[in-house]
């Protein structure tokens, strides 16, 4: 009775461009149960997600809901038969009341008005029966985070939705808000609705689902029991074993330490985003910072270079103290930087890739004499550039916006390098890059640091991690956990260090 | 290398392709824009064909209609640069008007009470004190945003006001002209005045404008401010990382800004008014705008629109006063041109794109043995997007 299938998917497959996001998914989803799906970012769980809601549409596949096939146009279509979708970024109205957010956008039969009291007793009806605790007559703006993610489950089941999906939905909570979340979720399983529940924390997965399709680099690894199954386990077909990852030289150790942070402290409203972060790399060393999404990652780059005011700690290159940075200062010290979103902070896209080229040297010769620029001497920067990192672009004076996202990045890069850099600090250097693109920039990276800069690389692909670094950090919740040395890093360390998960709880484990 | 050789001939042809369509468009809002103000003198009563023509005639016909259409000009391109020179960097700077004011008044003081110098000393005196009246007035927003985060929108447009009603209160309070009974201040001395061209009421006001034009494409595009000042104006966010100082660009660009107008307001004075006066400004400031959008944003695109739009000013009184038809006729015109100016920018980008697309296909079909469709595809980036957005 347990096993009727709810909702199935059939060979699903999304591209986006060159890009495979899902390779032929195949997936059951039992009625009443709560489900897991698990992956790293970018594994295509929001892809598969955003394809079941209706926001997107499969290239190729079939979804069959309650055993017929359907194919939504919208989420409002999908919303229709019975899916909902809580986004992890919540789409409510601050100034509206629940009930009003709970029935934007819905009719009730025939009548022009809204019927606001009809509304709030049947939230208060929904809101009894699965125990979410919602006041239909609130304003949103005066509702907790917990609460406003129940207003959009709420929405959800509001619209009739026997198949929820909740995409990472403890992100944003605190650890009771979490509890409350799961006793939530629970009670509607009894209820007979179904939970897609999307997450990276094994520890969450584990209390709460019932089983667990684990996602990598777009395909299916694999369905199985909760029960059945250890963390070791799920972090392994999470990760990856049979990836492994190239031998390379072994760095002697014994080179002086270039960059250095003592102790840094960083927090924002009272929320605290770094917590006395300390480590050095020596010249002609990577250090990997690994971790999810969101632990401080953006922070921690923008702290090293000044961007993000510190409440305490140091910042040391050549075992010089910094006091205050910034973003040019930090060039003139000969240090690059990548950063995470290569086009809102790394490129102006309407510029050409000429413009871009230089937009950390314009201020010098040769590209510029006496505060007037030397657009010969650009041009010819850009072609250089363009040849050296086969840039596929029409022009030197094409806007960079024009390229794909590798070749964005390579624009990039190839602009950072040109600083002849001592440090590099590299965030997610190959974000959305198609495996040759990535290739690419990692033996860019390699040289660089067979040169002898000190390269920072912050990325949450730990495959990405493990290929380039010498040593291996993982940030968790704006702390480092742990630093070792490439050799003795384990995988399944690494990811339960990622997941939260302490380093002899994984023991406990694993034995 | 032949690949290369073929993409630098399409990127070369691209941009010409470019350029033909967008002169073509832009056009065609014009010729729209006439052909709907002559469906409002259809209404109006009046012969469309005939009021044209005595627009034209006073715009162009003669040398004195060309002349008065840029005297009505000069203002519209100094206000039309002060926008254009701010909108590069981000700023929406609406106070050319309030500028003006200032900018006439500081430069009116230095040439009242700034008494017996050579007309090659007083003269640039009078022009740098309106320069800065502007920029101060401009700097006051400026230094708001910067420091308080406060929109410069909002604060040029009060400014404008305060401007106005401090021009109306010295004009016929402490500067109104002695013994005089009019609302406004004595005669400028000779020596503070802007010489005549042609001996008619064209100035030499007019060939600053186009000087500060040229000026401001020059900084704009050759010179390192100028790639910091698009810079900012185009990703503030990535003008940070890479350690451009994006406050004190806003600052500085606000002040140039306003300090163009400032320099407008008192060409205004020193070669047309002669003497300060209230509301001396009929919205030269806010016309401005009107000017850097059909300019393009760009300042050598400024001095064509500001001419456009002075010739209608000048082709209007024309028509005025030939048939008695009223001048806010080329309001409606001139309103035409923007709205149409406007769907050009935002609208038919796809269009446009579709025809240079097809145009290149063809050009590029006849020159190259290679499959067009692929060039085209290489020449405009599509299908070359990947990964996710």
């Amino acid at each position: 009775m347990e096993t009727e299938i709810i909702l199935e998917t059939l060979e699903l497959v999304k591209r986006f461009g060159s890009f495979t996001a899902n390779d032929r998914l195949s997936l059951a989803f039992r009625k009443g149960e709560i489900h897991a799906l698990l992956g790293e970012n970018g594994a295509g769980k929001s892809t598969l997600m955003n394809m079941l809601s209706g926001m997107l549409s499969p290239d190729e596949g079939q979804i069959l809901f309650r055993g017929r096939p359907v194919a939504f146009a919208s989420p409002r279509e999908a919303a229709r038969e019975g899916i909902g979708m809580v986004h992890q970024h919540f789409m409510l109205i601050p100034a509206l009341t629940v009930a009003e957010n709970v029935a934007l956008g819905m009719k009730q039969g025939r009548s022009p008005f809204f019927g606001y009291k009809r509304a709030c007793a049947a939230i208060r009806e929904l809101s009894d029966r699965f125990g979410l605790d919602v006041d239909p007559e609130k304003r949103v703006s005066s509702l907790s985070v917990g609460q406003q993610q129940r207003v959009e489950i709420m929405k959800t089941l509001f619209r009739g939705a026997d198949f929820i999906i909740l995409d990472e939905p403890t992100a944003v909570l605190t650890p009771p808000e979490v509890k409350e979340l799961f006793r939530v979720l629970r009670t509607l399983k009894e209820n007979g609705k179904t939970i897609v529940f999307i997450s990276h924390k094994l520890k969450e997965i584990r209390e709460i689902c019932d089983r667990v399709s684990v996602l990598r680099l777009g395909k299916l690894i694999g369905t199985t029991d909760q029960a059945d199954t250890t963390s070791a386990d799920l972090a392994r077909m999470m990760i990856g074993r049979d990836i492994q990852a190239p031998i390379r030289r072994t760095r002697e150790s014994g080179g002086r330490v270039r960059f250095e942070a003592r102790g840094l402290h960083a927090s924002e409203n009272g929320v605290r985003l770094l917590k006395n972060i300390s480590f050095g790399i020596r010249e002609g060393e990577i250090l990997g910072i690994a971790g999810v999404d969101g632990n401080g990652q953006r922070e921690l780059s923008e702290a090293l270079l000044g961007l993000l005011p510190m409440q305490a700690g140091s910042v040391l290159l050549d075992g010089e103290e910094l006091g205050r940075r910034h973003p040019r200062r930090m060039t003139a010290l000969g240090v690059a930087y990548i950063p995470e979103d290569r086009q809102k902070d790394g490129l102006v896209l309407q510029m050409s890739i000429e413009e871009n080229l230089i937009a950390k040297e314009y201020r010098s010769a040769p590209f510029s004499r006496g505060g007037i620029v030397n657009k010969r001497k650009v041009k010819l920067n850009a072609e250089e550039q363009i040849r050296k990192f086969s840039v596929k672009a029409p022009g030197p004076g094409a806007p960079v916006g024009r390229l794909s996202g590798g070749n964005q990045q390579k624009v990039i890069l190839a602009r950072e390098l040109m600083l002849n850099p001592g440090v590099m600090i590299a965030m997610q250097p190959t974000r959305g890059m198609d495996v040759g693109a990535a290739e690419n920039v990692h033996r860019r990276m390699l040289e660089a640091r067979d040169r002898g800069c000190s390269v920072l690389l912050i990325s949450t692909e730990l495959e990405e991690i493990m290929t380039l670094s010498d040593r291996i950090a993982v940030l968790y919740k704006g702390e480092l956990l742990d630093t070792m040395d490439r050799e003795e890093a384990e995988l399944d360390r690494i990811g339960m260090l990622m997941a939260g998960a302490l380093p002899n709880a994984a023991e406990a484990i694993i034995h | 290398m032949a690949q290369e050789m073929r993409a630098t001939i399409h990127e070369s042809l691209e941009r010409k392709l470019n350029v033909l369509t967008d002169i073509v468009f832009y056009a065609g809002s014009v010729a729209i824009a006439l052909l709907a103000g002559g469906l409002v003198m259809l209404v109006a009563g009046v012969s469309p064909i005939e009021a044209y023509k005595l627009i034209w005639d006073g715009a162009v016909g003669d040398a004195n209609g060309f002349k008065e259409t840029l005297v009505k000009a000069t203002p519209l391109l100094f206000a039309g640069l002060c926008y254009t020179f701010a909108y590069r960097c981000g700023l929406f700077n609406i106070g050319a008007e309030g500028q003006l004011y200032v900018g006439a008044l500081a430069g009116t003081v230095a040439a009242l009470y700034v008494p017996g110098l050579p007309w090659y000393v007083h003269l640039p005196v009078c022009i740098l004190a309106g320069c800065a009246g502007g920029a101060i007035w401009a700097g006051i927003a400026g230094f708001l945003k910067v420091g308080r985060g406060a929109s410069e929108i909002i604060n040029t447009i009060m400014l404008n006001y305060v401007a106005i009603y401090l021009v109306s209160y010295m004009v016929t309070g402490p500067m109104k002209e002695p013994g005089g009974t009019l609302p406004q201040t004595a005669r400028l001395p000779d020596s503070a005045l802007l010489g005549k061209l042609f001996d008619s009421r064209l100035h030499y006001g007019f060939l600053l404008a186009v000087a500060a034009a040229i000026l401001l494409y020059f900084i704009l595009h050759r010179t390192v401010w100028g790639y910091e000042i698009r810079a900012v104006g185009l990703n503030k966010q990535a003008a940070k990382v890479m350690g451009i100082p994006v406050n004190r660009n806003v600052l500085l660009v606000m002040m140039l800004s306003g300090a163009i107008a400032g320099i407008g307001g008192y060409a205004e004075i020193a070669g047309v008014q002669n003497r300060l006066f209230q509301n001396f400004s009929p919205g030269f400031g806010y016309d401005g705008i009107a000017v850097a959008l059909v300019g393009g944003a760009h300042p050598l695109g400024n001095i064509g629109s500001a001419i456009l739009f002075g010739g209608l000013r000048s082709g209007a009184n024309a028509m005025q006063r030939m048939t008695g038809t009223s001048t806010s006729l080329v309001y409606v015109i001139q309103a035409t041109i923007i709205i149409l100016v406007v769907c050009n920018r935002y609208w038919f980008g796809g269009l446009k794109k579709r025809i240079i697309a097809s145009l290149t296909a063809r050009v590029v079909g006849r020159r190259s043995d290679a499959r067009p469709e692929e060039n085209v595809a290489v020449v405009l980036g599509i299908g070359e997007r990947e990964g996710r957005s």
